[in-house]
């Protein structure tokens, strides 16, 4: 008969069996959740067809992936003017509404909590292809993923013209972006340095 | 032409100043309740006592109390009789089968004033905090482009790159994976950075409300990268959500097949929205922002992604200019949530001092509390169980003698790391700027008690 007892000794036995083929090993805390399947693969899940993939985009810094199609910095002031100035400002000063795009270098190295650096993309960003992928993902803020490829080029383009570091008469392309050398490309450090205090 | 000022003094000062103000905001609403209800200062709000009281008091039990008075949020206004056992009560399952809380209770997250309402943050009120569980609807939120609203029949995860077999994962195929649940903390790497160079901010929920716990369930990440297999060189998975900032992080490969899962349960219910319903990547011990919401693609890479969040935010500037990139962990920290700012002990006597401490290394090993700014500690008691990477609280009894005193609470965790002064942080990382580094303040928390009682955030 299956008692109470019974149950607690095949619990204790499994233990047992689990212990002696080394799963328990993956424990590293007792209070650590781990799963309980210890098997091989499930075969969820489907295969997502070309397109479907094709559909998402991220470019890293060295430019791989980066859609065709162009723009230049009169193209990109067009664009500018008419979708990013409301809350960017003018002057790619910023406002309270939108980041500063523009200025700041020189501000970085401080150590007075009386003067608040200016990050900027002029003085912060350490790659070119990080502003394409964000202005092509999440802006301009009121529509978000609206523009064209050759539209999120040409703004691009406008922004690092104003910012002194490309030419303004210097077409951005999937060729050109990633050769971009933006003025705090080695400003970062990684790894972590942390923990940093005794 | 007016020349642009050479820092970004203005800019930051309205940062701090709409901060301000939004706390205020809240304490000013709070007072006046306060004073009408001549309820106990102990507790920072006051009103729905008072409502009660003066609704008994004017003997109008059985009938709606004040007419027009709004329930608080996530409460439902119900007559208040003045004999609760010569009336029945509320029939049973008339909230149609989902409870809400006591139309007394009124803590709230409040946000902090940003110019858009989508691109903002909430605190989680932590001074009425009791145990280790953040109520999910008082959960803290950073949101860069709005809570998006997702059908989970249509979502789908997308896991591709360097894999031998790209997968596409339905909310249905989720749930039949394996699954887990850890009871862990998300705090923001932004938690604190009013406070760099100056007590700024009043409450514990301004200065410390971006940390909150949940037990979370859902599925090892490490079981769907396996479905896919991954290519060798493989060093990064870029994690994607589906907002309207189609949020970005990349995340090292080796947390990935660590202890990151994917959550779709938040203390035993779906997640919220704001927390990114239906599934959101957890990396345990993490900044919060790199817990990508309403997760929908996982590509897997040789490098990171360098992405804005990655680049332009949620890098630590040093004094000497350079910037520490893929800061991840949260280190040990702590705050005395009972007293706190804005409350007032009413005399001298016996206080439980309580409050949470937790570590992105693990457990809580040690507390310690001071109660004159750091000169003698005593050890508190830690309220079991102690989970790795958790909010623990922590109890402390004191006698209060009714002279000036600072409360202060320094964590130790496992790896023996022990929760610093705000000084040894500066001295490393330098203050650049009024905000500082602006991430990881992870310092010692300062209360200073006045001899009439009342709580302030100070720097001791």
């Amino acid at each position: 008969m299956f008692t109470l007892r019974t149950a607690k000794w095949l619990g204790v036995s499994a233990c047992a069996a689990l212990l002696a083929a080394g799963c328990a090993a993956t424990q590293r805390s007792g209070e650590v959740p781990q799963s309980a399947y210890a098997g091989g693969k499930l075969n969820l899940g489907t295969a997502p067809t070309t397109a479907e993939i094709a559909h998402y985009f991220s470019y890293p810094a060295d430019g791989r992936g980066l859609p065709s199609g162009s723009g230049s910095y009169a193209q990109g002031e067009k664009v500018y003017q008419t979708k990013c100035l409301a809350c960017h400002g003018d002057k790619l000063q910023g406002t309270p509404l939108g980041d500063r795009l523009i200025g700041g270098r020189g501000t970085l190295v401080n150590n007075s909590p009386a003067k608040a650096p200016v990050k900027t993309v002029e003085s912060y960003w350490p790659y070119a292809t990080s502003v394409f992928d964000y202005v092509k993902r999440a802006m301009p803020f009121n529509a978000p993923g609206s523009l064209s490829d050759d539209e999120a080029y040409a703004v691009v383009a406008y922004i690092l013209g104003e910012a002194n570091i490309v030419a303004k008469n210097e077409v951005i392309n999937a060729g050109t972006l990633a050769r971009v050398q933006m003025p705090n490309r080695n400003g970062f450090v990684s790894p972590d340095p942390r923990p940093d205090v005794p | 032409m007016k020349t642009q000022d050479p820092y970004d003094n203005e800019k930051t000062r309205r940062k701090i100043e709409a901060m301000v103000e939004a706390e205020e905001r809240y304490l000013a609403a709070l007072r006046r309740e306060r004073l009408e209800s001549e309820a106990t200062p102990l507790r920072i709000t006051g009103r729905r006592t008072f409502l009660a009281a003066a609704a008994a008091a004017a003997g109008i039990g059985g009938l709606p109390r004040i007419a027009g008075a709004a329930a608080p949020p996530g409460a439902v206004e119900r007559p208040v009789p003045a004999d609760p056992t010569k009336v029945q009560g509320t029939p049973t399952n008339d909230d149609g089968g989902y409870g809400s809380r006591s139309q007394f209770e009124s803590e709230a997250r409040w946000r902090f004033g940003t110019p858009t309402k989508e691109s903002s943050w909430t605190m989680t009120p932590l001074e009425h905090g009791m145990g280790i569980i953040t109520p999910s609807g008082l959960h803290f939120e950073r949101h860069h482009g709005g809570i998006t609203t997702i059908d989970p029949s249509r979502h789908t995860l997308l896991v591709h790159g360097m894999v031998e077999q790209a997968k596409k994962y339905s909310m249905a195929d989720i749930h039949r994976f394996p699954s887990i649940s850890r009871t862990m903390f998300i705090e923001c790497s932004g938690n604190g950075l009013t406070e760099w160079s100056k007590p700024t901010l009043k409450t514990v929920q301004g200065t410390h409300g971006l940390t909150s716990t949940s037990e979370w369930t859902g599925v090892p990440l490490a079981l769907l990268l396996r479905e896919s297999g991954i290519k060798p060189g493989a060093k990064w998975v870029l994690a994607e959500g589906a907002d309207a900032a189609v949020m970005t992080r990349s995340i090292p490969l080796d947390k990935c097949l660590d202890d990151a899962f994917i959550a779709y349960g938040q203390n035993g219910e779906a997640i919220r929205p704001e927390q990114g319903y239906p599934i959101r990547l957890m990396l345990p011990g993490w900044e919060g922002n790199t817990h990508i919401k309403w997760l929908r693609r996982l590509e897997v890479s040789d490098v990171p992604y360098q992405t804005r969040e990655e680049t332009s935010k949620y890098t630590d500037l040093m004094a000497n200019g350079i910037a520490r990139q893929f800061t991840f962990v949260m280190e040990a920290k702590s705050v005395i949530t009972f007293p706190s700012g804005e409350m007032k002990l009413p005399g001298p006597g016996f206080y439980e001092v309580t409050g949470i401490a937790w570590s992105g290394r693990g457990k809580i090993t040690r507390l310690e509390v001071s109660a004159d700014g750091g000169k003698t500690w005593a050890d508190a008691h830690l309220q079991g169980p102690v989970l790795p990477i958790c909010h623990t609280r922590f109890r402390f009894p004191w006698l209060w003698d009714g002279k000036p005193a600072v409360l202060q609470s320094r964590a130790t965790d496992e790896t023996g790391y022990v929760q610093p002064m705000l000084k040894q942080l500066t001295d490393v990382r330098g203050l650049n700027g009024p905000i500082g580094s602006i991430y990881h303040l992870n310092a010692v928390q300062s209360w200073a008690v006045a001899a009439d009682g009342s709580v302030t955030n100070v720097h001791a």
